[in-house]
């Protein structure tokens, strides 16, 4: 085992993750000292989904954030910039912000008392004068913040590595599609809030199986979801049995697997026959009808707006973005690392900051009977992610690798959205496009080796 | 003690004793996995409220609780949700549930407000013993603040419940029981 690290060099990771067949050894989801290798190869390097700038309005404002294992923080100063710094004292470690939110003048450590301002600035020491001498350089010791944030159509985005290629070069193609998820359902830019508090749950799993396997994996649903279709009780609708499928207006379009390879992102998105945006499907039938009518007029306005685009997401497209994070209009599904066997889900939900309450309450009563650990619908999938990970571990199993063929070779480029990879709607061809940058990420020594990237050498075994 | 008084009394130790004995039926019939008797329990206009707990600052705990009005709680529904998740658990396709779990509701700290019209408060404690297939293991513990209505039929409904469940980050992959 010691040697798949060691020999990191000679391409021994390829012969776990083989491409070419389809196949991947199960051990990548389940090995320590890979897991350990994770840490450093990817979530120190790539970039990661911090949170949102309506959860930090004011001037101190500050929310609890999270890169791979570790809590950031992600605070607006008072002269109203934006930081993400790693939460922990530059004395002694201890954290300096034990609170998920709230608004400070300062972060005082509760350990010794050295104290950060809002712009990570070390400006109190105790006994500075009398124990320190006015020797130590406070410049030196403000809080260690990201080298590299990017604020994008509001979205908060964070890399530890300098050298990472800028967050529009990283999101390549899929960087559109990002934009459409915080737009408004009128198609405004910058047009959600999100709803608070973002909720935190544990799956004892890898990261990998929800990450990887999230929205990239439509081969799930039927068997996954048949308890909400047998009882009825698809969410969105009539909690008593109504069903969406039937009554969504006709709009010629195709749903299919959509993704870069070369980038390890993929969604699952439309790809619409003609521009435009499809009309809107009666829905919300059990709120207020204030509600359907609100989306229909937003949706309208959004018809209006983009009738000569074609769009390949904003209409309940998602973005997958690597490593671990997907991008919805209606929800913000993150999957950080906890350990080899442990992942730690959070959730965050926009919502159309213009939108009136009742209007709001219904998303957001939607939302939460919908999804995470207390959601109808993917309580299930919890289950499946969960023992996966055991079945996986036996010494047996590990001899047997997962089969990731679904749809392999059937990839095709479309002319009207260069740069995407396209494949059926269901297929693993998005799981496929993250394994392989997972690849590249665990071989690779420098971003050199990452970006920018040439298509040839990927696929080059 | 006047005759008066001990009247009133025990008057009011049988009133507590039959909110305890409702409260520990319903328990009951929940760790007997008979969801549809369960459900009769609950008043058409339930409030059902697990919010998220927040780790907040010395003077915001008004804050602490995630609020129904605008936030994200874990549950904040009412009847017909619930309704629902009984249906689902009971088409024996919910993997989340399938096989059932073992579940244990220990209520503890039961305490009997003053009857106001037809409707009673009560405070509880809950210990929640969860264990799942060879050897998982979820443990919920928190407190409810409920109220009660009179029912013909049932004795009481289930008008409202507040869950405080004793956790930030929920250490469970789900939450498939009710409480
Ligand atoms: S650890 Fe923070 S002041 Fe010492
Ligand atoms: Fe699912």
């Amino acid at each position: 085992m010691v040697n798949i690290i060691k020999s990191r060099g000679d391409r021994s990771l390829r012969d776990l993750v083989d491409l070419e067949k389809g196949t991947v050894a199960r051990e990548i989801y389940v090995n320590e000292e890979i897991y350990q290798q994770e840490l450093e190869q990817i979530y120190t390097r790539a970039w990661l989904f911090i949170g949102h700038e309506s959860q930090v309005p004011n001037p101190g404002d500050f929310v609890m954030s999270r890169m791979g294992e570790e809590e950031v923080l992600l605070v607006r100063d008072r002269k109203n910039k934006l930081h993400v710094f790693l939460n922990t004292c530059r004395h002694r470690g201890m954290k300096v912000c034990r609170y998920d939110d709230g608004n400070t003048l300062l972060f005082t450590c509760p350990f010794h008392g050295w104290s950060y301002d809002t712009d990570g600035a070390l400006v109190g020491v105790p006994h500075h004068k009398a124990a320190f001498h006015e020797e130590l350089i406070k410049a030196d010791w403000g809080l260690h913040e990201v080298p590299q944030m990017a604020n994008y159509f509001g979205s908060i985005w964070a890399t530890w590595d300098p050298k990472a290629p800028s967050f529009l070069d990283y999101m390549g193609v899929f960087a559109p599609t990002i934009q459409w998820c915080f737009q408004s359902t009128d198609g405004e830019d910058n047009g959600v809030e999100l709803f608070n508090p973002a909720t935190k749950w544990r799956i004892p799993t890898n990261w990998k199986f929800p990450g990887f396997s999230f929205d990239g994996d439509s081969a799930h649903a039927a068997m996954t979801h048949r308890s909400v279709n047998v009882a009825a009780i698809g969410p969105q609708g009539d909690m008593e049995g109504g069903s969406r499928a039937g009554m969504k207006a006709p709009f010629p379009k195709t749903s299919y697997e959509m993704m870069i390879p070369e980038l390890g992102h993929g969604g699952h998105n439309y790809m619409f026959e003609q521009p435009g945006v499809s009309d809107y499907a009666d829905t919300w039938q059990t709120e207020p009808k204030e509600v359907d009518e609100y989306y229909r007029e937003t949706r309208a306005k959004k018809q209006e707006k983009y009738k000569d685009v074609y769009l390949h997401a904003g209409d309940g497209g998602t973005a997958l973005i690597w490593p671990n994070v997907n991008i919805q209009p209606q929800r913000i599904l993150i999957w950080h690392p906890h350990g080899v066997g442990m992942t730690e889900s959070w959730r965050q939900y926009p919502v159309d900051k213009n939108a009136p309450k009742v209007v709001k309450d219904a998303q957001r009563r939607y939302m939460m009977r919908y999804g995470g650990p207390t959601g109808v619908t993917e309580s299930d999938d919890m289950e499946n992610w969960n023992y996966a990970f055991p079945a996986s571990l036996g010494t047996v199993a590990q001899r047997l690798p997962y089969n990731f063929q679904m749809g392999l070779g059937h990839d095709f480029k479309d002319d009207r959205l260069p740069g995407m990879t396209f494949n059926y709607r269901i297929a693993e061809e998005n799981q496929r496009a993250r394994l392989r940058r997972w690849l590249e990420f665990m071989e690779a020594g420098s971003w050199d080796d990452l970006y920018p990237v040439n298509p040839k050498k990927n696929t080059d075994k | 003690m006047t005759t008066n008084a001990t009247d009133a009394a025990i008057e009011r130790l049988l009133f507590e004793r039959e909110i305890e004995k409702f409260l520990y039926r319903e328990a009951e019939l929940l760790d007997d996995r008979r969801y549809n008797d369960w459900i009769e329990l609950i008043a058409e206009d339930i409030h059902y409220h697990m919010p998220v707990r927040r780790n907040v600052k010395f003077g915001e705990q008004h804050r602490e609780n995630s609020d129904s009005e605008s936030e994200i709680s874990w549950f904040d529904e009412g009847k017909r949700t619930l309704a629902g998740r009984v249906r689902q658990i009971n088409t024996g396709l919910h993997w989340a549930e399938e096989p059932f779990s073992r579940v244990r509701h220990l209520i503890t700290n039961i305490q009997v407000g003053d009857l106001d019209g037809d409707e009673v408060p009560v405070r509880s404690n809950f210990y929640c013993w969860s264990n799942r297939l060879r050897d998982e293991v979820n443990v919920f513990v928190g407190t409810r603040q409920d109220v009660l209505r009179r029912d013909p039929e049932t004795g009481f409904k289930i008008a409202k419940r507040l869950i405080l469940l004793d956790q930030n980050v929920l250490l469970s992959k789900v939450i498939t029981t009710f409480f």
